[in-house]
């Protein structure tokens, strides 16, 4: 069996690619898919805990976060469409409603 | 003991009948056929034609002092409150009722005569006019307010027939509204009226505060007690001495009357009117403007004689308006050359005769020429409006001639009626000419030159006309020359009734010193006032040389004037124009009418006009320029003002605070971009940051997790 740090490498890499994703991307839907990646990398870290303490609970919660990634993408996509049909965008750093 | 009779107990319906019809005509007119309007509105006058003829016939029945009946219909104004010039308060009443006595019955036989001849005749003149429905409903209405006036038994009623003739003579001028001189002339006649009418309402107030009624008579009333009337109360007071002869308050009144029957019967200086009330159809000449509605005024003086008779000083002044209207008119009447401003003149000449009669006290025969001019008259207006009917329009004698032999009946019956009004006996113009006349001679030979010179004129002018319509050579052009047609039977045979009654009409006043008795005037006798008894006894004692005498000279000088309207226009033997040329500028005074229509103009219709403009100018600078635009400045400046209050004290106050709080978030706004990858890197620094500071807590978890 690796170790555990290994496991909590690869969350590291995925979640720090996520977030330079989140960060520098413009185009909404790419950083939907790298808050998908951040989550991710979070499943990983409690699935190779849930193994390292031999706590299935762990695990559970795990599944949660897929069902609620799954929630979240679709009501993301529905927001980006929603938001495409108004402004004809889906770059972000034109989608500044917010400043003020 | 009063006279009765069908006739006379239905005495309402003589004015009744045409006002039925006018009513009809004038709700339901347009659309009914033209057979049938004629039918109507002619059928209706005949019948009050003979209803009048049946109710003086049964008048006559009685013996003469008692030939007076009086019916009241109803209580007209409900008794009121009014304040008498000596103190008392006494109820104020007015009845419509009517009053048939041997003065109205001559002015209801006359008006209901002659009308229905006039109507007779229109159906023929107006056959071809747009309206005739409309003519003939104002033609009714017109009879129903003259035989109101006619047969009213108070002044208030009398004034109510009064305006009503007035309205009436008003729309008929104005019959072809839609040529200007016509509607103009039509408001001039209103307006000119109403003058006359202030005066009118004035003397009617001035005789109720006097003598606490406006009935004229009390006779022929069963309850005489409630019902008293002037003539009484002017009897009573003279009895007790509250009035004697030429009292101010008689004469006031009688003046002032006087200023109405001047307006209404156009005498100086409210004559204006009636020369341009020619605009209207002939027909109207003839009813209103020469037989019925002008003769109102003298009708009204003869019916307030009692009260003329103690006013000396009114008697003098009606007189003198009288003569020197008539020699005025005629005078004018001299150069005319439409053949109905020549006639107009004319009636406003006679008109003064009469009031001449009445001025000298000769009431009698004041409504003896009354009755005469509206036969005659009647018949030269409606003789020219059958030469104008056959000249297609022409209305200028200049462009006549020769239609003797063109148009026969036509050219008889205007000369019968020419004859008549020089005066010519046996025709009925003489007797009451020359019986004026011989009364003015008593009162004064000065009155008598003047208006014998006038009867020479009215010779003059006459004649004139005569011969320049219907001898000599046709002047007209070809293409009326070649439509001369003579009128139809039915303007035709008016025309001859007329004439007839133009030769006989005068004979009932056959003088006593022709082998007569006056029957006229001891007709109207009853109607009298018994005040002036004693001067007209003396009168009839006059010397019948002298008589003689006057009527010598009235033949001499009309046939005087003849002569010379034939040697001026028929033998030629001067030529008019040469003596037009020798007196220029009197020529053109008299071509002009004495420029009394740019007098008037210049001293009251166009100050008035002024006075409109002068209101005018204070309505637009005052009224609009410092009122209402005022006001609306004022609403300006406030709002204004209370703008720059709202947009520099409450927003401002507002701004302020904003203003304050935006320069307070000065630094921290910045951190606000709205970028969505911003928030997300401050969070992921400030997670950095909370991580770096929390260090070795997080070697604690770690460890745990290890």
């Amino acid at each position: 069996m690796l170790p555990i740090g290994h496991y909590l490498f690869l969350g590291l890499a995925l979640f720090i690619i996520g977030a330079i994703g989140v960060v520098t991307r413009r185009n909404v839907i790419v950083i939907l898919m790298s808050i998908e990646l951040i989550l991710n990398a979070v499943n990983i870290n409690l699935v190779a805990f849930s193994r390292l303490y031999g706590d299935v609970a762990g695990q559970v919660f795990a599944l949660f976060i897929i069902a609620d990634a799954a929630a979240e993408a679709a009501v993301g996509l529905g927001i980006i469409i929603a938001f495409f049909r108004n402004r004809e965008t889906v770059l972000e750093d034109e989608m500044d409603l917010l400043k003020w | 003991m009063t006279p009765t009779g069908y006739f006379l107990e239905h005495l309402w319906l003589i004015p009744l009948f045409p006002l039925a019809t006018a009513s009809l005509m004038l709700l339901v007119g347009r659309r009914l056929r033209k057979s049938a309007v004629s039918l109507f509105c002619v059928g209706s006058v005949g019948v009050s034609f003979a209803y009048a003829l049946g109710a003086v016939t049964q008048l006559l029945s009685a013996p003469p002092e008692n030939r007076v009946v009086q019916h009241i219909l109803f209580e007209w104004l409900a008794p009121g409150q009014m304040l008498l010039s000596s103190g008392q308060v006494v109820p104020f009443t007015a009845d419509w009722g009517y009053l048939l006595d041997p003065l109205s019955s001559v002015m209801v036989l006359v008006v209901t005569g002659v009308g229905f001849l006039i109507h007779v005749y229109s159906i023929g003149y107006m056959g071809h006019e747009g309206g005739y429905y409309r003519f003939f409903g104002y033609m009714n209405l017109f009879m129903f307010s003259m035989l109101t006036l006619v047969l009213a038994n108070n002044m208030l009623l009398m004034f109510v027939g009064w305006e009503g003739v007035g309205l009436c003579s008003y729309l008929l001028i104005g019959f072809y509204f839609l040529k200007k001189s016509a509607s103009d002339a039509g408001k001039k006649a209103f307006i000119v009226n109403r003058i006359g009418d202030a005066g009118f309402i004035l003397g009617i107030l001035l005789t109720a505060v006097t003598f606490a009624t406006i009935r004229f008579t009390s006779a022929g009333l069963t309850d005489t007690a409630a019902n008293s009337g002037i003539l009484q109360a002017l009897d009573g007071a003279l009895s007790a001495h509250a009035l004697a002869a030429g009292a101010p308050v008689l004469t006031t009144i009688a003046l002032l009357l006087f200023v109405g029957a001047t307006g209404k019967s156009a005498q100086i200086p409210l004559y204006v009117w009636l020369p341009d009330a020619m605009e209207g159809p002939t027909p109207v000449s003839a009813l209103i403007h020469a037989a019925t509605m002008v003769t109102a005024g003298v009708y009204m003086v003869v019916r307030m004689n009692a009260i003329y008779r103690l006013a000396p000083l009114a008697m003098d002044v009606v007189a003198v308006i009288g003569v020197v209207t008539a020699i005025f008119a005629a005078s004018m009447a001299l150069v005319q050359n439409d053949i109905k401003k020549v006639l107009a003149y004319s009636t406003i000449s006679q008109l003064g005769y009469m009031f001449l009669a009445l001025g000298v006290g000769a009431f009698a025969a004041g409504i003896f020429h009354l009755m005469t001019h509206a036969f005659f008259k009647a018949l030269l207006f409606l003789g020219a409006g059958s030469v104008i009917h056959a000249m297609s329009g022409e209305q200028d004698i200049q462009k006549m001639g020769g239609l003797w032999g063109e148009i026969p009946v036509t050219a008889r019956t205007f000369f019968v009626a020419t004859l008549a009004i020089a005066g010519i006996p046996p025709l009925a113009g003489f007797f009451s000419k020359d019986e004026i006349l011989g009364r003015a001679f008593e009162r004064h030979p000065a009155l008598w030159i003047v208006g014998f010179i006038t009867a020479g004129m009215t010779a003059f002018y006459m004649f004139r006309l005569v011969f320049l319509t219907f001898f000599g050579y046709s002047r007209a052009d070809n293409h009326a020359q070649k439509h001369i047609h003579e009128s139809p039977r039915t303007m035709t045979i008016p025309l001859m009734i007329l004439a007839v009654l133009s030769v006989v009409g005068g004979w009932i006043g056959w003088p006593a010193s022709l082998f007569g008795s006056n029957q006229f005037e001891k007709f109207l006798e009853p109607v009298m006032s018994s005040a002036g008894a004693t001067e007209s006894a003396k009168a009839v004692q006059e010397s019948s040389t002298t008589e003689y005498f006057l009527m010598l000279a009235s033949i001499a000088i009309a046939v005087a004037g003849i002569w010379v309207a034939y040697e001026f226009y028929r033998t030629k033997r001067f030529a008019p124009e040469l003596v037009a040329g020798k007196m220029k500028g009197f020529y053109r005074v008299l071509f002009h009418k004495y420029y009394v229509d740019e007098i008037y103009d210049a001293l009251f219709v166009n100050r008035t006009k002024d006075l409109g403009t002068l209101l005018g100018q204070i309505d637009a600078k005052v009224i609009d320029g410092v009122g209402v635009d005022g006001t609306g400045w004022l609403a300006r400046f406030g709002s204004t003002l209370s703008m720059w209050w709202d947009k520099w004290i409450i927003d401002g106050l507002l701004n302020f605070g904003a203003k304050f709080t935006q320069l307070l978030s000065f630094p921290i706004r910045f951190l606000q971009t709205g970028t969505f990858s911003t928030y997300a890197l401050l969070i992921l620094v400030g997670l950095a940051i909370l991580l770096a500071y929390y260090q070795q807590h997080l070697h604690v978890v770690l460890r745990g997790a290890r």
